[in-house]
């Protein structure tokens, strides 16, 4: 075995090999760390001198004692170096230790100058580890980074080219801000270099697209764009490719200035597709023609480049536009010209060519021309049909790789029916095949299949050869075909799909269970031919898998069941019920949404054996231990207290004492409750149902029953409320029985004459309270007044639901707008919106005073979404354009829409975007706040003492400082409020404030009338009351200070995440004014009179 | 992007070699590595190459005692960087000669240098095997 001539490091490497387990390998570890470490404290003398020198280094903080001591003695430096100075060879064996065990994941907090110091090294070999530990070691945020960009300049600016490569390399993968300040203008001059060779200007470009997106003020664009067009008359691949991956950077943000650029990309297209300059001499396996390379980037390149273009449709001239087109039908020619002759030669290139041409061939709209077309099909069908399966592995998946690329393009290119269903043929095979990797793509390129029209039911004939994938040893295609059959279902094959999940459940791995439970949910949801199927499937699916089963899901099927009106589905769903309350070991979920539901209905199955109301109330009590959290969560789980309750109501007589046993709570809980009704609190459960429920589009089979509560009215809240009159029954029967003293804090509602303890305890009840007696008009049943008074919980429902029921059609969002938007204002992407069909995600990018927000559409559904119409609602103080938003977005695709934004001055306000689209026959208007809130426009920026105080002193007194005491501060640590500051932008600067309780922050302002203006703040905290503090805010505009004093003040005082509007309480379920229609309703009357 | 990261891994799970292109600080790199490298290790011959964790699709291709695992994103052809995975895999047996675990332990400065050459910033950038030795052939000589 060849060591790599560092015999310490191959010894250590050994030795961490020979280790027997974990903990001896972290001793020797330790121990080499400890070593690494004392060699270069006493290093960090010598270093200290050479990097002072160097860089003007300050004193670093852990000076070892020993050395102090030298010092003192006035040992001179150099003298030290002399002695404990390590060789090149040494550093360069201890910085690779480091990183090896950094490798195996061990924190390595030291010695990160040691590697720096090395890439100042005067020899290759140390020059080259110093800069390669420090790209693996170190990110752009680091401090010592800072301390090498005068070593890494030196490299680029000197004339040793292997440096030079090493040093663009280093900046082009970590480079940060400050290389980007310091280091573009020389990457510059070395990209447009004449003598310089090809190899070093291909790093320089690529190095200069990084720097460029860490500060794009750094490539001027006037005098850039005429460089960069001369750049492209380039012969040399390598450097245009490069130059080409720098030019699409630099247009998509700012198109106008490279129009210079467009001819000489035509021409560079051209010289490709006319075969000029095309060598014909391929080396053989594996080793690609830099120039193919170079060819297959281009394109690749290109295609982003007029990605880009086509997607700024609104600026391009007739003539632009013109060009655009041209030169899409040269790449289209060109890349078939490839794709032709990628076919003869050998596998790799053939790979890397086909595969990046086909890809970037996806990034445009389909091919037009007919012409283009034809021959582009006829390449396609060559692949499609032409690819054999060989021997030889590796050729193997490189000619499927293209094959598989292929198919997208197909789908891509919306081919004709033929050749679609030729695909989906072609698919089918694959997925019975022995190969794994060929049956998994085969399952993965159908799910993408799904998306294009007209294959549906071709590839429905599949269907029992996914089952069986289903059911495959491999995790990886289990779940490949557990998206497809989701994505295939529909109302006809819904039944066997999501019984066959149902059946799959029970066997299925622990990893994959969530998944399946809650397609399958969706899956019954939305496909139901009818209710008691879906009933019954969720049944099933809280017994085999209720773990997974998520609140939302059997809060769904209690409301399901509670509004519909076939009273055999109901009759069904309760013996449902019924017979899983018969297993020995039932799952929570099963014992809640079975009491729930007996609760309601058992009255219908009264007559069939084992269903008296004891029998069912004795059972249910029974399991009712089970369910762990009835009593901690009051409010989530009312339906199970509710249905506790009416049997507590009907069994009083018989198991009186175990009511009193199990549910001591009871009062207290009643008064929370309703006071949650009053306060109608949005609730968390029912908004996750929304959440699962808005997956998916609204359900066909289950839409009469489809209520939605608007604007997040929370139905569970009004359960809460209609309890309230059972709540005073129970009780009430408690007193009647003379037990008051169990509650004794009770309130007795409304006091009722003790009547004698019977087995038809309900029915007294009832008399006293229902004094007309709607009992009597009940049909006639075993048990009419039973019956009568088990009405009353579902009629309220109805009544409860009733105002809602208007709005079922409404759209509902997914997930809080308002907490979406506050964590929007903190960071900048994430998503704005988000309902059933679309979602708006945004991305922004502020400097100083300019925005770059962009906004995403993407349509989740498989069908267009039409109408839709963006209108920005830009304050004064914002200048804001949004480009063209498409008036339809098509099935799922996302559109970009870019949005410019320009600060003129320091304000509060906000922007909201007005959006609406259509979807079906639904129209949904939302006006969304745009996070381009104050903050946006600040920068970080951290001031010494020897800058602040000054500042502070000029600035005296108002306008310009403002000072106030707030009242009501959100209770917080100084350290969560120092977080809050920085997360703002506001920088906490440590240590300015010798008072401990205060803190003090500064940061930079930017709009268009102030341009940069420092902003200084001052909190002073008080620890005995947090709930206060005086704040001091001083800038030189007094705009500004007054904005940003408001500002922190509502960031200080309001609570920014879990801000939600209370939901304005239905008042049609006081049940003190029962609407006319309810009139007639026992149910009513009776709510009326409680 | 594509890459995001590229391990090597041997059978007893301990990581050869880890290049990120994304940054990821020391918790976050031992968690991803330690459940991808669980996930891999326990696959078998007949299963495909491809594992999905978050959302990450990894890669993966076993030589002998050592694993292969090559994190993407869901803009990548799966068999395109398998077969990215064999060229690494030549690339560094025109070095070593019938490269095994051991070279890549001892050489890992070497393995480095290879890899940096063949992916930039997450990108393939080169993929002939002579231009990915050249600088490492220049180091050889200094």
């Amino acid at each position: 075995m060849a060591l790599s001539g560092m015999r310490g490091l191959s010894v250590f490497i050994s030795d961490i090999r020979n280790c027997q387990n974990k903990e001896q390998e972290r001793l020797r570890v330790d121990k080499e760390l400890g070593n690494i470490r004392t060699r270069f404290k006493n290093e960090k003398a010598s270093l200290f001198t050479l990097i002072s020198n160097d860089w003007g280094l300050k004193e670093e903080n852990a000076m070892p004692s020993k050395f102090s001591t030298l010092l003192s003695d006035r040992i001179t430096l150099t003298s030290l170096v002399h002695v404990k100075g390590l060789s090149p060879y040494e550093k360069k064996k201890y910085v690779w230790k480091m990183l090896y065990i950094y490798m195996l994941g061990y924190d390595v907090d030291f010695g990160h100058m040691e590697a720096v110091s090395l890439i100042s090294a005067p020899k290759y070999p140390e020059k080259q580890v110093g800069y390669i530990v420090t790209s693996c070691l170190l990110n752009e945020n680091h401090d010592f980074l800072r301390l090498a960009i005068n070593t890494v300049r030196n490299d680029i600016i000197g004339r040793n080219e292997t440096f030079q490569c090493l040093a663009l390399t280093l900046v082009g993968n970590i480079g940060g801000r400050e290389f980007a300040e310091s280091l573009a203008p020389d990457v510059q001059k070395l990209l447009i270099s004449s003598s310089c060779r090809p190899l070093v200007r291909k790093k320089a470009a690529l190095c200069l697209l990084r720097l460029f997106r860490k500060n794009p003020d750094v490539v001027n664009v006037d005098g850039w764009s005429d460089r960069m067009a001369q750049l492209l008359d380039e012969r040399d691949m390598g450097v245009l490719t490069s130059s080409m991956s720098l030019l699409v950077a630099l247009v998509s943000n700012n198109h106008e200035a490279y129009w210079s650029c467009l001819p000489k990309c035509v021409k560079i297209l051209e010289r490709l597709a006319r075969n000029q300059d095309v060598p014909q001499e391929y080396t053989y396996y594996g080793i690609p023609s830099p120039w193919l390379q170079g060819k297959a980037e281009i394109y690749l390149r290109n295609f982003d480049f007029w990605h880009e273009l086509g997607d700024t449709d609104s600026w391009c001239s007739r003539e632009q536009r013109e060009g655009v087109g041209l030169i899409n039908r040269l790449n289209i020619k060109s890349l078939w010209w490839l794709l032709d002759h990628g076919c003869d030669i050998d596998a790799l290139i053939n790979l890397t060519l086909q595969v990046k041409t086909m890809r970037a061939l996806q990034y445009f709209p389909t091919v037009e021309d007919p012409n283009t077309r034809r021959s582009l099909f006829e390449v396609l069908q060559r692949i499609l049909m032409g690819t054999d399966v060989v021997k030889n592995v590796n050729k193997n998946n490189a000619s499927h790789a293209v094959l598989f690329e292929a198919l997208a393009l197909v789908m891509h290119l919306d081919a004709e029916k033929e050749m679609m269903s030729q695909c989906v043929a072609l698919l089918g095979k694959f997925i019975a095949v022995r190969e794994p990797n060929i049956r998994y793509l085969g399952l993965e390129n159908m799910t993408r299949m799904l998306m294009v029209t007209d294959v549906h039911d071709i590839i429905k004939r599949h269907q029992a050869q996914i089952i069986t994938s289903l059911k495959d040893p491999d995790i990886s295609i289990r779940r490949r075909a557990l998206d497809l059959l989701y994505g295939m279902c529909d109302v006809s094959n819904a039944k066997d799909i999501v019984e066959e999940l149902l059946q799959y459940l029970s066997s299925a791995d622990f990893a994959m269970r969530e998944e399946l439970s809650l397609k399958a949910a969706i899956l019954a949801e939305k496909f139901a031919p009818d209710l008691s199927w879906y009933v019954d499937v969720i049944l099933q699916l809280i017994d085999k898998a209720g773990d997974f089963v998520s609140d939302d899901i059997w809060f769904r099927v209690v409301q399901f069941v509670t509004n519909n009106e076939d009273l055999q589905v109901t009759e069904a769903a309760s013996l449902k019920a019924r017979e899983y309350l018969d297993k020995p070991a039932i799952h929570e979920t099963m014992v809640k949404v079975s009491a729930y539901i007996l609760g309601e209905y058992s009255h219908l199955l009264a007559r069939r054996p084992g269903c008296s109301p004891k029998e069912i109330f004795n059972i249910i009590h029974e399991k009712l231990p089970t369910v762990s959290s009835y009593r901690s969560k009051s409010g989530r789980y009312s339906a199970t207290t509710r249905a506790v309750e009416y049997h507590a109501l009907s069994m009083k007589g018989a198991a009186l004492m175990d009511i009193l046993a199990e549910m001591p709570k009871f009062p207290e809980r009643q008064s929370s409750l309703i006071k949650k009704a009053e306060d109608s609190e949005a609730d968390t459960a029912e908004q996750s149902a929304i959440k699962l429920r808005a997956q998916q589009q609204t359900s066909n089979a289950l839409v009469l029953t489809d209520q939605r509560p608007a604007n997040g009215t929370p139905p569970v809240s009004q359960l809460g409320l209609v309890k309230v009159p059972n709540m005073s029954n129970a009780d009430q029967s408690t007193a009647e029985q003379g037990l008051t003293h169990a509650n004794g804090a009770l309130t007795v509602v409304d006091p009722q004459p003790p009547s004698t303890p019977s087995p038809d305890l309900l029915g007294d009840l009832l008399g006293p309270l229902a004094i007309e007696g709607p009992s009597g008009t009940a049909p006639p049943q075993s048990e009419p007044r039973v019956a009568s008074g088990l009405e009353v919980g579902a009629n309220e429902d109805a009544l409860a639901i009733a105002p809602v029921e208007e709005q079922a059609n409404t759209i509902q969002p997914i997930g809080d707008i308002a907490e979406r938007f506050h964590a929007l204002c903190l960071k900048d992407s994430g998503v704005l919106y988000e309902d059933p069909y679309i979602q708006i995600g945004i991305k922004a990018e502020w400097r100083a005073h300019h925005g770059r927000v962009v906004l995403f559409l993407g349509n989740k559904n498989i069908a267009p979404l039409g109408s839709v119409q963006a209108l920005m609602l830009a304050p004064s103080h914002l200048k804001m354009e949004l480009s063209l938003v498409p008036e339809t977005i098509p099935p799922r695709a996302q559109v970009q829409c870019p949005l410019e934004v320009i600060n003129l001055q320091p304000s509060r306000d906000l922007p909201v975007l007005d959006f609406s689209y259509k979807f079906g026959t639904h129209m949904v208007n939302v006006k969304l706040r745009l996070p381009a809130v104050l903050n946006k426009f600040l920068q970080p920026i951290m001031v010494s003492p020897e800058e602040f105080f000054p500042q502070w002193r000029s600035l005296s007194g108002p306008p310009l400082k403002l000072q106030e005491v707030v009242r009501g501060v959100r209770p917080m640590l100084l350290a969560e409020m120092a977080n809050l500051f920085n997360s703002l932008r506001l920088i906490v600067c440590p240590g300015l404030d010798p008072n401990a309780n205060n803190l003090v922050a500064s940061t930079t302002f930017y709009s268009e009338s102030t341009r940069a203006m420092l902003c200084l703040i001052r909190i002073e905290t008080d620890p005995a009351d947090r709930t206060q503090l005086r704040m001091t805010i001083a800038s030189g505009d007094p705009a500004l200070t007054f904005e940003l004093k408001e500002f922190i003040k509502e960031q200080l005082v309001s609570i920014p995440v879990p801000s939600r509007p209370p939901a304005p309480m239905p008042p049609q379920a006081r049940p003190t004014s029962p609407p006319s229609a309810a009139l007639s309703d026992p149910g009513a009357i009776l709510a009326g009179l409680l | 992007m594509g890459i995001r990261f590229v391990l090597m891994v041997n059978k007893q799970g301990q990581t050869r070699l880890a290049q990120y292109y994304e940054y990821l600080n020391l918790e976050e790199r031992r968690a991803l590595e330690g459940e991808i490298v669980r996930k891999c290790l326990a696959r078998n011959e007949q299963q495909c190459s491809f594992v999905e964790h978050r959302n990450y699709k990894v890669v993966y291709r076993r030589y002998a005692s050592l694993f292969f695992l090559v994190g993407v994103d869901n803009e990548e052809n799966e068999l395109a960087i398998l077969e990215f995975i064999h060229l690494l895999v030549e690339t560094m047996d025109r070095h070593f000669g019938n490269v095994c675990e051991l070279d890549i332990m001892f050489h890992l400065e070497k393995a480095h240098f290879m890899l940096e050459e063949m992916v930039m910033n997450g990108c393939i950038v080169e993929t002939s095997k002579s231009n990915i030795l050249a600088p490492i052939q220049l180091m050889d000589k200094a």
